[in-house]
């Protein structure tokens, strides 16, 4: 699960984390009175949403074409005057407002979010540091190691991912055991890492021990500042701060629950999760219905394999019971795009009998608009099979997955076509 | 006894009074596994499943003689439970429970590297481990398995079942089939279940089903480029296809050194000599090939 920016820093905040001042406001109006009571002078304004790349951002209203705003943000077309960037410097309550207004009730177009962009609803008005440096500090749990891991780099401000890939030497990192903590001699060494000496280096240390913790108690799965910076007067804060939960731990974080900001999902991912299904929208044409995530992706391999393109990912569990079923029908077929559908379950302890009977009552419940594939294979296929054969439906069976896969791209040709 | 588990297991389920866990003891019984109790704590002295429940594991071992156990504990106790079994002296702890928190599991498997470093944890967030004919511990149908050399180990569930279904119908039996799980923090990798199937004198070849993620994959790439494992080995990766996602930071692709995508880890096991299949369908057929049957 993640949050927004302004949420993140309230949390580092409360955990002793230093981020600068900031208010989060949804109307211009806010956005004047918010520059006031930060004491003036200068002032950054950033949009709130979830994606990366903000800085480099436009805010765009509908009459913009989307392929210009993101070719316009991933830094291949030039920004227009008067397009406004994501992240905006202030140093008036006046340019605070009309800052806000470019932003609020406009989409964020960023490399990050696709020509979609996202809706911005609220931004936040934080005061502006003179910055003496720019650094990286990221947490993130090694499979590896199998402990969490911070990784610190004296390369902050820019895309880290490229830091990894040109220049992975310039990347430190810290494995922390998740009983102790980070300790301080650890802290020491990602201080001196990072190039802080002096006072920093003692604001530094205090920094990581408090962000490291607050990471462990709050089940943080992903952490990432970027930049960390140190401003000209030796004060080390998070300027940017992007935070990811982990969803199997939230039973112990009820908090957690009013930070979902549920505008920021994908509505048929957000659907899904509620019926226990697991489900990922991808561009193709063929929608698929599996058991077990192994066997999902490997359905989509399948798919392209025999060259057709998979609608999405969906796993509906080991069981695949009649209301799941159901409602999985209903999410692949809410999409346009889908010219037929792939059912592919092993049946194991569930048997196919059962679950061609869960089939044949979930295809009665909707207009099944499209052709509809299905392999069961383990206990009872056959018998399962048979019923949906002769249940004058039309289905199309399938024996085994190669056959499935055929059966489904050419239904999937001769519908797009039709 | 092929790996890890086979006639000699004595089995005790952890959960056993929940709904899963009571179904799945019920369903290894069936196929023969030696259950021997379950624990759930304050539920001693009642019996479930037709064998005794105790409230602590270290009571289930005293007074049955369990060697293994299975997990069904929901996942706000799950790791508590794995580490009460290495307390109590089992020597194999098979964790099925899906969704336990990551940093969870990261204190439980320290817990193990310190004070258990001989205890085997496999899982969480797996199918179990079945020496077929001799003992199935775990979710998987147990009718699919035929007994047999050919050792399997997998990150998955289904694609397992699906990779095992495909061997059976080929008339290749299996000698013990070990579900790793997809789990970012396990007990147990590729190279640890490889390292056993090469000692073990039940296993002749190794069938090995990855996904994309982390480098477990690369590790097993180099085992075999090592010399360390020397039987036929064949492999799939799932989920060539799947988007790199809506990612929110970069951590996590950079933590762990390699990409996690699935066309690197195909390379790096078709560069140490294992055969991959190019599609799911052909998984059996691969590990036919690779030991020239």
């Amino acid at each position: 699960m993640k949050v927004h920016e302004y949420q993140a820093k309230e949390l580092l905040a409360k955990a002793g984390v230093a981020v600068p001042a900031g208010i989060v406001v949804s109307t211009p109006a806010e956005a004047a009175k918010a520059y006031e009571e930060l004491g003036g002078g200068l002032i950054v304004v950033k949009a709130q949403v979830h994606a990366g790349g903000r800085g480099k951002g436009v805010a765009v209203g509908p009459e913009v074409d989307r392929g210009l705003a993101l070719a316009i943000a991933s830094g291949e077309k030039s920004r227009p005057d008067g397009m406004a960037k994501g992240v905006q410097l202030v140093k008036s309550a006046a340019d605070a407002e009309k800052a806000a207004a470019s932003l609020l009730g406009k989409t964020l177009v960023t490399y990050q979010t696709g020509p979609e962009g996202q809706a911005i609803k609220k931004v936040l008005i934080t005061v502006g540091h003179d910055i003496a440096k720019e650094l990286y500090l990221g947490l993130a749990v090694d499979r590896n190691t199998k402990r969490p891991v911070v990784m610190a780099s004296t390369e902050g401000g820019v895309d880290i991912e490229t830091v990894a890939h040109n220049t992975p030497e310039k990347i430190v990192h810290e494995p922390v055991d998740v009983a102790l903590g980070l300790q301080p001699f650890q802290a020491r060494k990602l201080c001196k890492a990072l190039g802080l000496s002096g006072d920093s280096a003692k604001k530094g240390a205090v920094f990581l021990k408090n962000f490291v913790k607050f990471c462990i108690d709050s089940d943080a799965s992903l952490a990432e500042i970027n930049p960390l910076i140190v401003t000209d007067k030796g004060e080390v804060m998070a300027l940017d701060c992007k935070l990811n939960f982990d969803d199997n731990a939230n039973f112990r974080h009820k908090d957690y629950a009013a930070l979902i900001d549920e505008d920021e999902e994908d509505p048929a991912e957000l659907r899904a999760g509620r019926s226990g299904l697991s489900y990922v929208s991808l561009d193709g044409d063929i929608a698929c219905l599996v058991n077990g995530a192994g066997l999902a992706m490997s359905t989509m391999d399948l798919i392209k394999y025999h060259g057709g393109e998979p609608a999405n990912f969906l796993d509906v569990g080991g069981g695949a019971e009649k209301d799941q079923v159901l409602e999985a029908f209903r999410i692949l077929l809410s999409s346009d795009k889908v010219n037929a559908v792939l059912v592919n379950i092993f049946g194991g302890i569930m048997r196919c009998d059962v679950i061609a009977q869960a089939l044949l009552a979930a295809y009665d419940e909707i207009d099944f608009r499209v052709p509809l594939v299905v392999r069961l294979e383990g206990t009872n296929s056959d018998i399962g099979k048979a019923l949906l054969e002769k249940s004058g439906r039309k289905i199309i069976t399938a024996d085994g997955l190669t056959d499935a896969a055929q059966k489904v791209v050419a239904a999937a040709k001769k519908h797009s076509a039709a | 006894m092929s790996i890890l588990v086979g006639k000699d297991t004595r089995l005790i389920c952890q959960g056993i009074t929940g709904k899963s866990g009571g179904f799945h003891s019920e369903k290894c019984k069936e196929y023969g596994t030696n259950l021997v109790g379950g624990v759930t704590p304050g539920r001693g002295g009642e019996t479930a499943v037709g064998v005794p429940v105790f409230d602590t594991v270290a009571e289930a071992v005293k007074a049955t003689g369990a060697n293994a156990t299975m997990i069904f504990v929901p996942p706000p106790g799950a790791a508590d439970a794995i580490v009460e079994a290495a307390d109590a002296g089992i020597p194999v702890i098979i964790a099925i429970t899906e969704g336990i928190p990551v940093l969870d599991m990261a204190r439980a498997v320290a817990y193990l590297k310190l004070y258990h470093p001989e205890k085997r944890l496999i899982g969480p967030n797996c199918p179990g481990v079945i020496t077929p004919g001799e003992c199935k511990i775990g979710i998987m149908p147990g009718y699919i398995h035929k007994p047999g050399r050919i050792g399997v180990v997998s990150r998955s569930g289904t694609l397992t079942y699906e990779a095992v279904w495909q061997l059976t119908n080929l008339g290749i039996g299996q000698s013990t089939c070990v579900g790793i799980g997809g789990d970012p923090v396990n007990g147990t990798s590729f190279v640890d279940v490889l390292t056993m199937f090469e000692a073990d004198p039940d296993t002749d070849a190794v069938l090995m089903m990855g996904e994309i993620g982390g480098d477990a994959e690369e590790q097993a790439a180099a085992l075999k480029a090592s010399g360390k494992f020397t039987k036929p080995l064949a492999a799939f990766i799932a989920g060539q296809t799947a988007p790199p996602g809506k990612r929110m930071g970069h951590a996590g692709a950079i933590i762990s050194g390699g990409s996690g995508k699935a066309s690197d880890k195909i390379a790096a096991l078709e560069g140490a000599g294992i055969r991959v299949a190019k599609s799911p369908a052909d998984m059996g057929l691969a590990l036919k090939a690779a030991i020239g049957a």
